[in-house]
């Protein structure tokens, strides 16, 4: 259903530019502004609105370094490695939540879409530090302890289980 | 709605008025809004003091337009002042009170002992060999510079139609549209000598001629602001600083060429550019500068905005015109040009930001006029970003033919903490270096071609003698490999080949025919790649074993370099200092540094091998030895 809405936004934005296929570079600028990234069902839209190929669609999307095709979670999970921080054991829960979730190698998102987990160099808050944010909402003094806790609040606000532990 | 039709007559009231105004406006306070400054936090200190002047009942206005100026602080958002080094920067006229590294605690000092007081805080001002300079007009860095095409930068609000017009703007469009014919205007800028900014130095002139003789019908006008040069941001400073001197640039352009329609491409990384731009236009077509049959006459000009999407290849003329075509930006064979086959296959005049910024100036002053700066065949100025182990970095503009010596030594303060000047980096990843032994070559087009080098766009990245050459080679390829569009076999695998013997050689692996191999691969690149950039993708390699074959040697010979393997001490980021440009995380060979633009980077100690590349390529000098 909410895939939906973001279709009908998807068809919004190609109509703003008025179908025309010299702009799909400014539509998908557009639509990655909205959603973070270019899904493929927003992609073979924008393809099927211009009347162009998929492939035409997905050779520029990878043609330009700032598209992203890869989805990110529901909660874009940011932990600050600014020096002070950093001093305050910042490594620490970003290890913790990886391994809490589970990613491996260069993977950033959980299986389950829900979490994608970042690094950020200094959000300002230092006073607070160590910090994380949750969708740019920041959480002070954090622990690994402290963090899990709340990524599973999370879940379990999501009505998801946690049955992969 | 109806609006009043633009005419000459109007547009000239409008420009009385605004210069009747700026004659009354003296008392003005200048924030430095340029991407640096405001990184460094100048917009809230442009807020506060404007809160704590109001505060005061002190009369205070922003803008020319509808607005009271006599005896009024004008507060003004500026476009570079080109000293970021020493940022954020504020001024206080009439008496040219240049204050630096300005923070949020001083303003209330700011406004009660300077504006209010008329005193000058001795803490804030630069000063160099212990002594304080209260003028930026008295500043060497300042003093020693021609400032011609960035002259409104800096010092008029960069959003402010009224103060560009009152300043002369649209005068040389407007003569160009009622006093000259296409034939005339194109004469006049072949006159002056005008040669392309962008790197090749294609004389502007000859460009628009071959434009102009095309057979009637749909014609473009656009204009390159894809700078993507490591090290360079001058075409980012004049579309922040002074708009519309490109947008005017540009319609005398369409006027010579017989366009009615342009573009300007502006690069991703540069919101800041876009947004200025994109007010400038909407204020030129609410007034009717751009627009339908522009004051009563029969020429029409509409402009677009387009922006990148993060592809170093798109300053290639055809990449670009394929990229606002909404394709993949690949460059294409050649001929035909340009003129005649640009975008949509149609003949299109392309020129750099600093090419068409310089436009208004000539057709205003005249041809003998620009000719007075520069040399014979390089006339005029140019604006260099000058970066690096140097102590004044920022943007600065010379004369044409100015020595090295007189750039880094005189304006940019020589070389950070007392080190030796080893080289220049000059035209991006594009360019060559340039050695002690070139300190006194003019920089002009021709004497830097016959050394193996270009000024490119203007980037001029300075190394001290800690700097190792070959790793700096390596950076550049790194770059170019990354940037290569993959369409060309000669660009595509040669700049993979050559960056791994690059690679080996730095890590003390290399041989002997490693050094053949890069010397041949070079050759064969550059005769045979199909775009600029995998031309000239190989002189950074090329001059550095020209120049500096002893290191290369002490790589793979004696397997030990005194630069990257001499270093004892580990290297910090300072995060006051740093202002998260990702200069020095993408120079890193060992991906040791990390950290989001815009926000203060950070250094793994584990794994850095303490080469210095992220210290020699700094533009803030944010990164040292740990003590």
């Amino acid at each position: 259903m909410a895939n939906n809405d973001v279709l009908r936004r998807v068809e919004e934005i190609v109509d703003s530019y008025g179908c025309r296929r010299e702009h799909l570079i400014a539509i998908m600028q557009d639509i990655q502004n909205e959603y973070k990234y270019l899904s493929t069902e927003a992609l073979e839209l924008v393809a099927d609105k211009l009347d162009i190929g998929v492939a035409k669609v997905y050779s520029v999307a990878t043609f330009y370094e700032n598209f992203s095709l890869e989805a990110k979670g529901k909660y874009i999970i940011k932990v600050c490695c600014g020096t002070a921080c950093h001093v305050r054991k910042s490594q620490p829960i970003y290890d913790g939540l990886r391994e809490y979730l589970k990613l491996s190698g260069k993977q950033k998102t959980s299986s389950d879409g829900l979490f994608t987990l970042e690094t950020v160099a200094c959000l300002g808050a230092c006073g607070l530090s160590p910090v994380l944010t949750v969708n740019d909402e920041v959480y002070p003094k954090m622990t690994p302890e402290s963090a899990i806790e709340l990524l599973e609040s999370l879940r379990a606000k999501e009505g998801k289980s946690n049955g992969k532990a | 709605m109806a609006k009043r039709k633009l005419t000459r007559e109007r547009l000239d009231t409008m420009r009385a008025r605004a210069k009747s105004l700026l004659a009354a406006d003296t008392r003005e306070v200048l924030i430095c809004a340029g991407t640096g400054c405001i990184a460094g936090g100048s917009l809230n200190i442009y807020k506060k003091i404007k809160k704590l002047c109001e505060a005061r009942g002190l009369k205070t206005c922003v803008s020319l337009h509808n607005e009271e100026t006599d005896g009024a602080l004008h507060f003004k958002k500026t476009g570079c002042h080109g000293f970021c080094e020493m940022g954020p920067l504020l001024q206080i006229e009439p008496d040219g009170i240049l204050y630096t590294h300005v923070r949020l605690e001083d303003c209330e000092e700011i406004v009660e002992k300077t504006i209010v007081g008329g005193e000058v805080i001795d803490r804030l001002l630069y000063k160099l060999g212990g002594k304080s300079y209260a003028k930026d007009s008295e500043i060497p860095f300042y003093k020693l510079q021609k400032r011609v095409v960035l002259e409104n930068c800096g010092s008029t609000d960069a959003e402010d139609l009224d103060e560009y017009i009152g300043r002369d703007g649209y005068l040389a469009f407007e003569k160009a549209l009622f006093e000259m014919t296409d034939e005339q205007i194109c004469q006049e800028i072949l006159d002056s000598g005008l040669r392309g900014r962008g790197g090749a130095g294609f004389p502007a002139g000859r460009k628009w001629d071959s434009v102009r003789r095309q057979p009637k019908g749909k014609k473009y006008v656009v204009c390159n602001g894809d700078e993507g040069d490591p090290g360079a941001f001058m075409d980012r400073s004049i579309m922040e600083g002074n708009p519309h001197a490109i947008i005017e640039g540009m319609l005398i352009a369409a006027l010579a060429a017989g366009s009615d329609e342009g573009y300007i491409y502006v690069r991703a990384e540069y919101p800041l550019a876009v947004d200025r731009l994109r007010t400038a236009i909407a204020k030129a077509e609410a007034i009717g500068i751009l627009g339908d049959r522009i004051m009563g006459s029969d020429f029409s000009f509409h402009l677009h905005i387009n922006r990148g999407a993060g592809a170093f290849v798109c300053g290639e003329g055809s990449a670009l015109t394929a990229s606002i075509e909404g394709k993949r930006g690949m460059p294409r064979v050649k001929p035909p040009r340009t003129v005649e086959h640009g975008l949509w296959a149609q003949p299109t005049v392309l020129n750099n930001v600093e090419t068409y910024a310089n436009v208004p100036l000539i057709i205003r002053n005249g041809a003998k006029w620009f000719r007075s700066f520069g040399t014979e065949k390089s006339s005029g100025t140019k604006a260099f970003a000058l970066t690096g182990n140097v102590v004044n970095t920022g943007l600065i503009e010379v004369p044409m033919g100015a020595t090295l010596r007189e750039i880094i030594f005189d304006i940019g303060g020589g070389i950070k903490d007392g080190k030796k000047f080893k080289a220049v980096q000059i035209g991006g990843p594009a360019g060559g270096c340039l050695t002690e032994e070139h300190l006194d070559l003019p920089l002009d087009f021709d004497s830097l071609k016959s050394v193996g080098a270009i000024i490119g766009s203007g980037g001029l990245v300075v190394m001290d003698e800690d700097t190792c050459m070959v790793e700096t080679a390596r950076f550049f390829m790194s770059f170019t490999q990354n940037e290569s569009c993959g369409k060309c076999v000669p660009c595509r695998e040669g700049t993979k080949r050559m960056l791994e013997i690059l690679t080996r050689i730095v890590n003390n692996e290399g041989t002997m025919e490693d050094l053949d191999m890069l010397e041949s691969l070079s050759q064969t690149i550059s005769e045979a790649a199909l775009c600029g950039l995998g031309q000239a993708a190989c002189n950074p390699v090329k001059s550095t074993l020209k120049y500096f074959r002893d290191e290369y040697l002490a790589h793979v010979r004696d397997k030990h370099c005194p630069h990257c393997n001499g270093r004892k001490k580990g290297l910090v980021i300072d995060p006051d200092k740093c202002k998260g440009c990702g200069k020095c995380r993408k120079n890193c060979p060992m991906e040791a540094i990390s950290g989001e633009t815009r926000k203060p980077h950070t250094i793994d100690i584990d794994k850095c091998i303490k080469c210095g590349a992220c210290l020699s390529n700094c533009p803030f000098g944010a990164i040292s030895e740990e003590a």
